[in-house]
């Protein structure tokens, strides 16, 4: 049994405290919108924020997210006003399958806290997920857009 | 979001039914009467693409499937602009497998793949749009008692001009659908064409970017559990034992169960829970006779194929030997393309439900029909006790259409828990090592030119893998697969752009025990390689630009050279490119459209290749969204230069080596090239969008990178020369 904060709120998980994190959200918790793309942190689709920074959910066991914040995609946006990068993503049309957009926020979230006016080289360095749709160009405009709104 | 099967009324349904012909009647020979068939909701349906509730909303059916490519919101906009309804108040919903069966294919073919979802079913969505709008015109009409050709219809709003009475689509969509339906309907002009041909917005993004959209990896139903499977590593092989009582008192497993003759799975609580209790599984398999098998037998293999003797002819034009026996200059070369995985970021799955009385599959699918299909044959049900609800896919690119082994095994692990829903997930590494694979392939290419410089034989002998054989071989032409030659073909499709007085193009057919599949852009990929490579290769050897020796070979291909016209001519093709940057070409015709590329790409270190900029251009007849256009062109680069960079899947002892992105790698942002796309639709016929333009990007990045160094490089991907991608 472990006490989990998923998005402010508290969750009792009854797993083993090795289990990754991505299967606890997923699974105990039924936050589904964080996905599995590869298990070994390569393609950053479980991307989830803990503490505010970018982890990768599918190698993170439980146990280290116990006693912080983990904030999903589901709690990113806040008050139901969707976040300036989910908002970017809409108006710049990002997704395709989408599969692993919700990933590809996260990490870029957790980018733009760090550093709010990105540049291409930051961008380069910080955004490693894997999207085989290939809407990198997208993504790449959207995310100087979302750090100018 | 899962759409469910809207419910039909049963006696409606079996009258409304029984009167429609055959095939692909699609609604328009529907003569429902007086009896209306009703969406869940109670709305009424106009015919089988239109339902329209009182609030005005309109539900467009697609019956093809969504996997990022746009195709639900391409569809819709084809039935929006002949219906003349509000677009704003569009959504969709997907027919079930089941349902095409009772209504005898209403709505057309599902199978979503070689980029055919507009191109062949354009003609009967707009007729099925067109024909609600008669309807529903028909019914105000009636109401007002005057005749309808004094009615018009816009933004689903029906005007009636002498007295400028108005009312709306969801005010008489219930008069509608008892109106008999049109026998023949006349479709817009396309000038005048309001919403297709525009960017408008997709009509799936929301719930991508909030996380609910549901995928079927994300599916959970009441009392369900799920699954975790191993394959035989080696195709072809066989479970021989496994120990289930080592895992059974595993947390939460339920069951440890085989699965047909070469699988077995673990049946838990949760998917962590069987995918441990798996991993903790000992499995003795039989491996059979495959895991002899390598790379190299099988390159050994398709090397003898490059001479033999005998090969299916495609194309023979004059007499290639004595041209090539007789010419000034001969040029040969052979080139080499791997094995590869398709690797959606979703992995496989399907859920599945068995009693002996119903079987029902959700399952993301390219093809709900061969997803039903593979439903009745795992069942042995018949097809009233089965049903398939398709679910937004994490991504196709071919794995998910033609192949739904996924889903016979979930059934196989179902029939074991009868009663209880069963998720099978694959784990990532379970969908590298068990793949269709994109065939491997040789070619060998002779060339003779004149002493002007002019291309008087060419031999393209391709030696390798065949897909039809494996996957349809009832497809295969007097043992042929025309499939291979795509780009190639003397006419149709995929249409070879040049014209070369002595020419021959034919195929060893070579195949292996790796079950090959359509990968997105299937042959066109490695065909546009060898081709195009080879064409600098030629002009090379003729001392003469790469663009003019192509167009010398291009008049009486109009249409393939004006989109290569066009990226040179965009991109500068003859003037100075800034320093240290180098550039190549490349056109080809694939899935009905034509395309060509321009890449800039500078070279650091030796061995360190920016691809700093690509010029695109399509013509695909009609262009029904652009801003779709643009993404589907930029992101099949990305497909295609990850494919040629990067990825490969090797064969030892029978088995795929690569088991996950560490050693199947794909491209990232920061080597995301900037991707500029032409469109230039020239009317008059419809090609495909989602994988025409993958085969362009990798030939015109090898020839610019032959004018960056001077190296020629003929085998892939371009890891194994030590070439990185930056």
């Amino acid at each position: 049994m472990a006490r989990l904060t998923i998005n402010g709120k508290t969750n009792e998980v009854n797993v083993d405290p090795n289990t990754p994190l991505l299967w606890a959200i997923r699974e105990q918790v039924g936050l589904t919108g964080t996905k599995y793309g590869c298990g070994m942190a390569l393609c950053g689709a479980c991307t989830v924020h803990l503490d505010g920074k970018a982890i990768r959910s599918c190698v993170t066991p439980v146990s280290a997210a116990v006693g912080k914040q983990v904030t999903t995609i589901e709690g990113l946006a806040a008050g139901g006003a969707l976040h300036k990068v989910q908002k970017a993503w809409v108006d710049y049309e990002v997704p395709q399958c989408g599969y692993c957009q919700t990933g590809m926020i996260m990490a870029v979230a957790a980018l733009l806290k760090d550093k709010p006016k990105p540049t291409d080289a930051d961008i380069d360095a910080s955004i490693t997920n894997i999207c085989r749709c290939g809407t990198f160009q997208q993504v790449r405009e959207a995310i100087h857009a979302a750090a100018k709104a | 979001m899962i759409t469910k099967a809207p419910k039909i009324d049963r006696r409606s349904f079996i009258i409304g039914t029984a009167a429609v012909g055959s095939g692909l009647a699609l609604g328009l020979k529907i003569p429902f009467g007086a009896t209306v068939v009703r969406a869940q909701d109670g709305s009424p349906e106009i015919n089988a693409w239109v339902v329209i509730r009182p609030d005005d909303t309109v539900v467009i059916r697609v019956a093809r499937s969504e996997m990022g490519q746009g195709t639900i919101t391409g569809l819709a906009q084809m039935v929006a602009e002949e219906l003349e309804c509000d677009w704003a108040k569009v959504t969709t919903e997907y027919p079930t497998p089941g349902q095409s069966v009772a209504r005898k294919r209403a709505w057309g073919n599902f199978s979503t793949g070689g980029s055919r979802g507009i191109r062949e079913s354009n003609e009967y969505v707009r007729k099925g749009g067109a024909t609600a709008r008669v309807m529903l015109v028909q019914a105000a009409a009636n109401a007002w008692g005057v005749p309808a050709a004094e009615c018009s219809a816009a933004n689903s709003v029906i005007t009636h001009k002498p007295s400028s009475r108005t009312t709306t689509y969801g005010k008489v969509a219930e008069a509608a659908a008892k109106v008999t339906p049109p026998t023949e309907v006349t479709l817009k002009d396309p000038k005048d064409w309001k919403i297709i041909g525009k960017s408008v917005k997709r009509l799936d993004t929301m719930g991508k970017v909030t996380g609910a959209q549901i995928y079927g990896a994300d599916l959970k139903l009441p009392g369900m559990l799920n699954a975790a499977i191993k394959d035989c590593p080696v195709f072809g092989g066989k479970v021989k034992s496994f120990e289930a009582a080592k895992v059974k008192t595993m947390p939460g497993v339920r069951h440890v169960l085989q699965v047909g003759d070469s699988a077995v799975a673990v049946v838990a609580e949760t998917w962590w829970q069987a995918k441990t209790a798996l991993d903790a599984l000992p499995i003795v398999w039989d491996e059979g006779p495959n895991a002899q098998v390598s790379s190299a037998t099988i390159a050994e293999m398709l090397k003898a194929g490059l001479d033999a003797d005998q090969a299916f002819v495609r194309t023979q034009v004059g007499d290639v030997k004595s041209a090539i026996a007789g010419a000034a200059t001969k040029v040969e070369a052979v080139y080499a393309y791997p094995f590869q995985n398709h690797a959606p970021m979703e992995p496989m799955n399907a859920t599945a439900k068995y009693t002996p009385d119903r079987c029902e599959v959700w399952v993301p699918t390219q093809n709900g029909e061969a997803a039903f299909a593979a439903t009745l044959a795992a069942s042995g049900l018949p097809a009233d006790k089965c049903e398939v609800y398709k679910i937004n896919l994490g991504g196709g690119f071919g794995r998910r259409g033609a192949f739904h082994d996924y889903v016979t095994q979930a059934i196989l692990i179902a029939k074991q828990v009868p009663g209880t829903p069963v998720k099978l997930l694959w784990t990532r590494e379970e969908d590298m090592t068990h793949g269709r694979y994109h065939p491997v392939m040789q070619a060998k290419l002779t060339g003779g030119l004149d002493a002007s410089g002019n291309l008087v034989g060419l031999h393209l002998r391709l030696s390798g893998q065949s897909i039809l054989a494996a996957v349809f071989p009832q497809n295969l032409q007097d043992g042929r697969d025309n499939a291979t030659f795509q780009g190639l073909d003397p006419s149709g499709d995929f249409t070879l752009g040049y014209t070369v007085p002595n020419l021959l193009i034919d195929h060893a057919m070579r195949n292996t025990h790796v079950p090959p599949g359509f990968w997105r852009g299937v042959n066109i990929n490695q065909n546009a390689i060898f081709l195009e490579c080879f064409l600098d290769e030629l002009a090379k050897a003729a001392g003469q630009d790469a663009l003019e020796f192509r167009r010398k070979l291009m008049s009486k291909h109009p249409k393939h050279l004006a989109v290569l016209n066009a990226v040179a001519d965009r991109a500068g093709w003859g003037k100075p490119a800034p320093q240290g940057v180098h550039r190549g070409l490349a056109q080809m015709m694939a899935f009905g459209s034509y395309v060509a590329a321009c890449a800039e790409i500078s070279v650091t270190g030796g061995d360190k290749i920016k691809v700093r900029r690509i010029v695109c251009a399509t013509d695909p007849g009609y262009a029904v969204n652009p801003a779709q256009i643009e993404r589907q062109i930029a992101g099949s680069f990305v497909y295609g230069l990850s494919a040629v960079f990067m990825e490969e899947c090797t064969v030892k002892d029978g088995r795929i080596e690569q088991t996950n992105f560490h050693s199947y790698d794909s491209m990232r942002i920061a080597q995301m090239p900037k991707v500029e796309s032409i469109i230039m639709p020239s009317g008059g016929f419809w090609g495909g969008v989602g994988e025409p333009t993958i085969c362009v990007a990798a030939p015109a990045v090898l020839n610019a990178y032959f004018a960056a160094t001077g190296k020629r490089i003929r085998t892939f991907p371009l890891k194994n020369h030590g070439l990185q991608m930056v």
